[in-house]
């Protein structure tokens, strides 16, 4: 229940994302979503080990790996939080984030682990539901898609669970 | 419910208006075509906003979000909620005067539990969102880079196997684009007039237990 949780209010953040939303549908015809870009990502990483075999999984016929709007999304949201950082004088500069050393220790190579297997985890669940925090938890469920709400409650019984198990156990 | 287009019956705008895409059938709706220059840089432009907020609200923190989780911080879930609220009641009305298309995402039963479910164990391994992760490494906690490489390899794993998931898990509960409003037979504005201040109320009572 720590107030400063972030820099600004958290009514204010969530208004302005929500507005953000308004813009992204009128102007580009899209709503904001992140998950889909590391697919792509991983699609242009893969083509430049066998072409062949990316091109032949199902998914990258539906979803081609290019650089387009949803990409250049994620790479505006890296400089955009570094901005924010910076100018806030909130730059971190760690490895290992404190709650996990508190609990896990400062192992570097223990916690890059569990975040590639965590972020492996994450991004299959996400695509397999059909989108993450943002896709289905913002976008759909303003949306009233009966698949986001769906998933964004299973997102948050997945994660609470886990996280107790992780630092209650 | 529709997610039908809306009529396009503007004449062609003056150069320095940006207009909405929502009008450009060719552009967004034509598969294989890559997306327009002007496409590129809002996409850009709205990602350094998206990436900024969320750095402000704090959501780009390891401990923030797995506070969430441990339900000693509700940050995550205030934004979430007043994000939701405001994009909702602006999008619906941008719907109504024609002016955006919806994108309302496919229900399909099994893979959106199964995924759900998959997506939040990893979520509370990781610490990050996919958003929040990129966020992340933009205000230097460097351990999202792991995250990073896990969440493309996990995209590649997925593709790997979407040709056989797509003739299993995912025809179970297949039900297409359906919306709440239409699990319970309420007309969209009513339904809507009911539920945005029923998410009210839940981002009010969050705020007075967890202020």
């Amino acid at each position: 229940m720590e107030p400063d949780s972030g820099a600004w209010s958290s009514y204010l953040v969530g208004t302005l994302i929500g507005l953000l939303s308004m813009a992204t549908f009128y102007f580009s015809n899209k709503p904001l979503s992140v998950s889909t870009a590391y697919a792509r990502l991983a699609g242009m990483v893969g083509n430049l080990f066998s072409r062949s075999h990316t091109e032949n999984q199902k998914y990258y016929q539906d979803t081609k790996p290019k650089i387009e709007w949803g990409v250049m999304l994620v790479f505006g949201m890296l400089l955009g939080a570094f901005i924010a950082a910076v100018t806030g004088g909130e730059i971190t500069a760690q490895w290992v984030p404190a709650l996990w050393e508190e609990r896990f220790g400062a192992d570097v190579a223990l916690r890059l682990g569990m975040a590639f297997v965590g972020g492996a985890i994450t991004a299959y669940g996400a695509r397999l539901a059909g989108g993450c925090t943002s896709g289905h938890g913002i976008s759909g469920a303003l949306q009233l898609s009966v698949s986001s709400w769906v998933a964004l409650i299973c997102f948050f019984v997945g994660a609470v669970a886990t996280a107790n198990l992780l630092y209650h156990l | 419910m529709t997610t039908s287009s809306n009529p396009s019956s503007e004449s062609a705008p003056p150069v320095l208006i940006i207009t909405p895409q929502g009008h450009d059938k060719s552009e967004t709706h034509a598969a294989g075509k890559p997306d327009s220059p002007r496409q590129l840089v809002l996409g850009l432009l709205f990602g350094v906003v998206f990436g900024f907020l969320l750095q402000k609200g704090g959501v780009a923190k390891y401990e923030v979000l797995m506070g969430q989780f441990l339900l000693t911080d509700f940050t995550v879930i205030k934004i979430m909620l007043t994000a939701i609220i405001v994009g909702m009641v602006g999008v619906f009305m941008l719907h109504a005067l024609g002016l955006v298309e919806l994108h309302v995402k496919p229900t399909r039963y099994a893979a959106n539990i199964a995924g759900g479910l998959l997506f939040g164990v990893g979520l509370a391994l990781l610490g990050y969102c996919p958003g929040t992760g990129i966020a992340a490494l933009g205000q230097g906690n460097y351990d999202a880079i792991a995250g990073i490489l896990g969440l493309m390899a996990g995209s590649y794993f997925y593709a790997e196997t979407s040709g056989f998931l797509v003739s299993t898990i995912q025809k179970i509960g297949n039900r297409g684009l359906i919306m709440l409003p239409d699990l319970l037979g309420m007309r969209l504005a009513v339904f809507l007039a009911v539920f945005v201040p029923l998410l009210l109320l839940g981002l009010y009572l969050v705020a007075q237990l967890a202020p």
